[in-house]
């Protein structure tokens, strides 16, 4: 019996690593679909071979620093999986399969931040340190036995580990990296720079609400009598649903047209909000933490665009601005009953855990910025950020890859 | 009147069009073109193959004007399309025999303003 309850936990994180894994292929077409097609190419190779080499770094350094034994800041065994032991009572290698899926997608949201301007190189090196060291240490710190879990922070499949993480990494990458050629013109008004193919992005954002169904009923990591991965599987839903009716609503309302890719950009947001809290809210929470994340989404960009940031897929406010958004919920929707150490402030149960909440993603965010200041100022040092004005004109393809996205076809250029 | 034709690097095309503008000139058709000039092309590589590519992608302008609005119109041209490297682009002025307003009829002068 025992072996059978066994094999079905083990089963069942290995599905879901599995939709986590083609989490990957939505991230690929939203961000492939957002951008101008002379970028596309060049879009894809850089979420393709950041799951590669997420992949590898998270075999190498980071399962060792996030989840080997250490202190609070950090985990210091089981490098290369030697000696390694699994955070859950599964085999270590499924565990291990489902937290390098996380990892890749950690790292692919800065893509499409820093999307139609980065160098190649620059990349492939940032998604290695990203996945190597940085994801792994706010990890550890939440997931691995860290300070912050010691603390009683909450972060049920990550708003914080994954999300905040990889939005905030995206913000201060494309700060530095500065604008797009012709987003903002010499008055500081923003241009739009319209995504090339929307009927892609969209099947990109089913194709990452499907994977979500691995991404947080999966961090269950146990089946149990079932309860629980239905309750998250149907507070996930609730809340990609009014995030993505939200958003709609808001840019109707501010821009008289629904328009589909911020609705899109809802669901997401209401997916990215919901994933911290998932396990610890009733349906009727998820939806409002859904809804305003799509409410979120839809100022956030319209702040970027005011402060002359440009994210050309909206990384920051989708994953930056919601990451953080879902961990402070759980401070206010959250439930002791449900497995935290006190009841969120709308069910009596004061600021203790939303004052945690906030402790935990600053924390998080302050290093991740941090962090990524650093990685990417060296990169900048020594490869260099930034394509060349001619390149980034001509278009990424061309110029990193010397292949186009579609070869026989005659794309408008006009930018 | 004239047949005015630039070939232009696509992205100086709103700076063109902005000038072109400001000179009160607002009729023009804009296509998407692909050409050779002095400017040198770039290779391509697919799995394996290198292969050159010499035509590169040109926006092209037709504008017709009468006669006192093609000094106006070319200068405008230049200011929004000259950054001084080779690739920026060239203008032909045609003479121009006959001009018809489908919408009314009207010809020559009165069509083309």
């Amino acid at each position: 019996m025992v072996d059978i309850i066994r094999g079905l936990d083990t089963l069942w994180v290995l599905i879901s690593a599995f939709l986590v894994f083609f989490m990957q292929a939505g991230f690929g077409m939203v961000e492939a679909g957002f951008i101008r097609a002379k970028n596309a190419c060049n879009i894809l190779t850089k979420n393709f071979l950041d799951f590669c080499m997420a992949s590898v770094g998270f075999f190498m350094f980071g399962y060792a620093i996030m989840f080997g034994l250490g202190n609070g800041f950090m985990g210091a065994t089981g490098w290369f999986l030697s000696g390694a032991v699994s955070g859950a009572d599964i085999p270590l290698s499924a565990f291990w399969l489902f937290q390098a899926a996380f990892c890749g997608a950690a790292a692919t949201i800065v893509a499409g931040g820093m999307a139609e301007r980065m160098k190649f190189p620059a990349y492939l090196t940032y998604s290695f340190i990203i996945s190597a060291f940085v994801y792994p240490i706010v990890g550890h710190w939440i997931w691995g036995g860290g300070w912050l879990s010691s603390l009683g922070f909450a972060d049920f499949a990550g708003s914080t580990v994954v999300h905040a993480l990889g939005g905030f990494a995206a913000l201060i990458g494309t700060m530095m990296l500065g604008p797009r050629i012709g987003k903002f013109g010499p008055d500081g008004k923003p241009n739009a720079i319209a995504g090339h193919n929307i009927p892609l992005a969209s099947l990109g954002v089913f194709i990452l609400w499907f994977g979500w169904f691995g991404f947080n009923p999966g961090s269950t990591l146990s089946v149990g009598d079932g309860s629980l991965i239905a309750r998250i599987a149907i507070n996930t839903n609730l809340a990609a649903a009014a995030g993505g009716i939200l958003a709609m609503l808001t840019v109707w309302k501010l821009f008289g047209k629904p328009d589909l890719s911020m609705a899109m950009n809802g669901a997401l947001a209401g997916l990215v909000a919901i994933t911290a809290p998932c396990a610890f809210v009733d349906p009727w929470a998820a939806l409002v933490i859904g809804g305003i994340g799509g409410i979120i989404v839809v100022l956030g960009v319209i702040l970027l665009d005011k402060l002359q940031i440009d994210d050309p897929v909206g990384a920051f406010p989708v994953h930056g601005l919601n990451g953080v958004w879902g961990t402070l919920a759980i401070g206010l929707f959250g439930q002791k009953a449900l497995g935290l150490s006190f009841n969120g402030l709308f069910l009596g149960g004061g600021f203790s855990q939303l004052w945690i909440q906030l402790i935990g993603v600053v924390a998080a965010v302050l290093f991740v910025v941090t962090a990524m200041y650093i990685v990417f100022k060296l990169i900048d040092m020594t490869i260099g950020l930034r394509v060349t004005r001619e390149e980034e004109l001509r278009g990424l393809d061309i110029g990193e890859h010397g292949l186009e996205a579609y070869s026989g076809f005659q794309i408008f250029t006009t930018q | 009147m004239k047949l005015i034709i630039a070939m232009i690097q696509p992205e100086k095309l709103p700076d063109v069009k902005k000038a072109l503008f400001d000179a009160e000139v607002h009729k023009m058709t804009v296509t998407n073109v692909v050409g050779a000039g002095q400017q040198k092309g770039f290779t391509e590589t697919y799995r394996g193959v290198v292969s050159e590519v010499n035509l590169l992608k040109k926006v092209r302008l037709d504008i017709a004007v009468n006669d006192e609005f093609v000094k106006p119109t070319v200068e405008a041209i230049m200011k929004g399309a000259r950054t001084g490297k080779i690739g920026d682009g060239k203008i032909l002025v045609l003479p121009l025999e006959e001009c018809y307003r489908i919408r009314t009829g009207e010809t020559d002068g009165e069509a083309i303003g």
